[in-house]
């Protein structure tokens, strides 16, 4: 049962990766790039990882790429945009450069290189506790910093889009 | 297939389907009272002539739509413009999975929970699924290739990020209190005070933001006739926009019942069995969006961005502030 | 079953997509969203480790990823949307000058 959900949830999303990237309309890559998000937040439920992947569909989906079409959509951008293109013959070595990037991903992930410590954190010990309740455990004792950090960088690119954005303060 | 997991399919089953018919007749129901509340409430007698005090007008707007010719505009980008009616009813019946309508119940010797699934980031999952409910509009505005339609699609989706923030935010005071994302569990933290006592701000910020929320009046600008036509669905017509039209009342109810879970005791209530405690809270929170939409005249847009922002969100935080701080003060 | 290795798999796969997208197209957004893609099959991959070493600290790196990503979408398209202004377009290829 988790294996088909896995290669079903695989297939969509990489299928709709590929539509982002060769995609001529850009409120479809957008729509693309939803859909890859969606299946993602699946593979997190499948991996036990519920609070992150609600967050995944809260913070991208429901926010980040609603902005994505917010500016797309403002921008009116059409798609005649994209056939001038300066450097043509780039796609043929990017796809071959792509290719050779994934064969030396694969070759780390199949060399034993990618060995870690068995933690603390086992399903069954998770699931006792609740999954939300040991992230935010964690988040407010061992990661206090990074996490006060993280509400300092929101804030300085809160300030930071309104100040590029706005034509006159 | 073992014995347990197919009793749990064929229960979740008929939850599913009981819960979806409820909503269904709830949605056609809404319709009928709101056109007869709003005429009573403005000295009119509102839908008269089909039926009894117009009973079967839900039923004759319905033949009527369904018969009508389906118009597809011709430079519309079909595949969306098919797509976003769906995409904005779906979210709006799929939150009905985790809110508790009832205690539990034996049926035939099971022990049968009252709630489609009881899981553990139930919060989380309703705002997860409500921040998608934005696409079907955003959508809808962008393929119908209109100029109002799109404005109307634009305002829409910059009202609800507006206000998805407040809602969100009034929420997490109850969160607090009870210390679980489940709603099951929120319910049950009710049973001898309500949250509407101990979490008034809360209450009054959600209550205001939902209404936004769903797009109704007093915040009805993505579809505000006089200005935009009728927004992001002004080149929908016949079953499409029955959709959006039902999407609309299926908000109403989604975010009804999640105040009814968070703030008005869920199903706990004296006497009565919990069910019915459950659909009078319901439909006086309805009766509540009903009236509200009878009494105030439309915000501008800049006020309504400055409501959000300058008032709710401040206010909403100030509440967490001081739950917070009354709960570290009593231990 | 699904092991460590699928889903590395398909977190390179998609990464690997991210970059050609970055490499072949012309248009800024679209450029900016297959960074996005790239940052979603990171994540992925720090999920998939997480569960299968059973820590907690994948789960939280994603986390800050995901407010990392919030805020370079909003500058970034904040920026997006000012060179648009000068500009009239977002096609990379005219954003050549480095200054105005």
């Amino acid at each position: 049962m988790e294996a088909y959900l896995f290669y079903i949830m695989a297939a969509v999303s990489v299928t709709a990766a590929v539509y982002l990237v060769f995609e001529k309309n850009p409120v479809f890559s957008a729509l693309y790039l939803i859909q890859t998000m969606v299946c993602i937040a699946v593979l997190y439920i499948l991996l036990e990882a519920q609070f992150i992947a609600a967050v995944q569909i809260i913070v991208y989906a429901g926010a980040i790429m609603v902005l994505f079409l917010f500016v797309i959509m403002l921008l009116n951008l059409n798609i005649k945009e994209e056939t001038k293109n300066a450097l043509p013959f780039q796609k043929i070595p990017a796809i071959f450069m792509g290719i050779v990037l994934f064969t030396a991903i694969c070759a780390v992930i199949k060399s034993k290189l990618l060995q870690g410590k068995q933690g603390e954190y086992t399903t069954a010990y998770v699931n006792s506790v609740g999954n939300t309740k040991l992230i935010g455990n964690l988040l407010f004792t061992d990661y206090l910093l990074p996490f006060e950090i993280t509400s300092i960088l929101l804030f300085v690119a809160a300030i930071g889009a309104i100040m590029l954005a706005k034509r006159k303060l | 297939m073992n014995k347990d997991l197919l009793v749990y399919i064929v229960v979740a089953s008929i939850k599913i389907f009981l819960v979806f018919s409820a909503v269904q007749i709830m949605i056609i129901s809404m319709i009928w009272l709101e056109r007869k509340i709003m005429a009573h409430m403005q000295v009119r007698l509102g839908p008269m002539r089909v039926g009894p005090h117009g009973l079967l007008q839900p039923i004759a707007d319905g033949i009527k739509l369904l018969f009508k010719e389906d118009i597809i505009p011709q430079k519309a980008n079909k595949l969306l413009f098919l797509l976003a009616p769906v995409m904005t009813l779906v979210p709006a019946l799929i939150t009905f999975a985790v809110i508790p309508f009832g205690d539990k119940v034996k049926i035939l010797g099971h022990s049968v929970n009252l709630v489609i699934t009881d899981i553990n980031v139930g919060f989380l999952y309703i705002f997860a699924v409500s921040s998608l409910g934005i696409y079907g509009i955003v959508m809808a505005g962008w393929a119908s290739n209109n100029k109002y339609s799109l404005l109307g699609g634009i305002r829409s989706s910059a009202q609800m990020i507006s206000y998805e923030l407040p809602l969100g935010l009034s929420l997490i005071g109850v969160v607090m209190l009870t210390s679980s994302l489940s709603l099951v569990d929120v319910v049950n933290a009710q049973a001898k005070l309500w949250n509407i006592i101990i979490q008034p701000i809360g209450f009054f910020v959600y209550a205001t933001s939902a209404i936004a929320e769903v797009n109704r009046c007093p915040f009805d600008l993505p579809e505000a006739e006089s200005e935009l036509v009728a927004g992001y669905h002004t080149e929908y017509s016949s079953m499409k926009f029955a959709m959006f039209f039902m999407a609309e009342y299926a908000n109403m109810i989604t975010v009804s019942a999640i105040a009814v879970t968070f703030f008005l005791g869920g199903w706990h209530g004296p006497f009565l069995p919990p069910v019915v405690w459950f659909m009078l809270k319901l439909s006086a929170c309805l009766f509540f969006f009903i009236w509200i939409r009878s009494t105030y005249p439309r915000l501008r847009y800049d006020q309504l961005m400055h409501f959000s922002w300058k008032f709710l969100l401040p206010l909403s935080l100030f509440n967490i502030l001081i739950t917070g701080l009354i709960m570290v003060l009593k231990g | 079953m699904i092991t460590l290795t699928h889903y590395l798999v398909l977190s390179a796969i998609l990464f690997t997509l991210g970059v050609v997208g970055v490499l072949i197209r012309r248009n800024a957004i679209i450029i900016f969203m297959c960074i996005e893609l790239m940052l979603n099959a990171v994540n992925l991959s720090f999920v998939a480790f997480a569960h299968y070493l059973n820590s907690m600290q994948g789960q939280l790196f994603v986390f800050f990823t995901m407010t990392v990503a919030a805020a370079e979408a909003a500058v970034g398209l904040a920026i997006i949307v000012a060179v648009f202004r000068n500009k009239e377009t977002v096609n990379i290829d005219d954003m050549n000058i480095m200054k105005w």
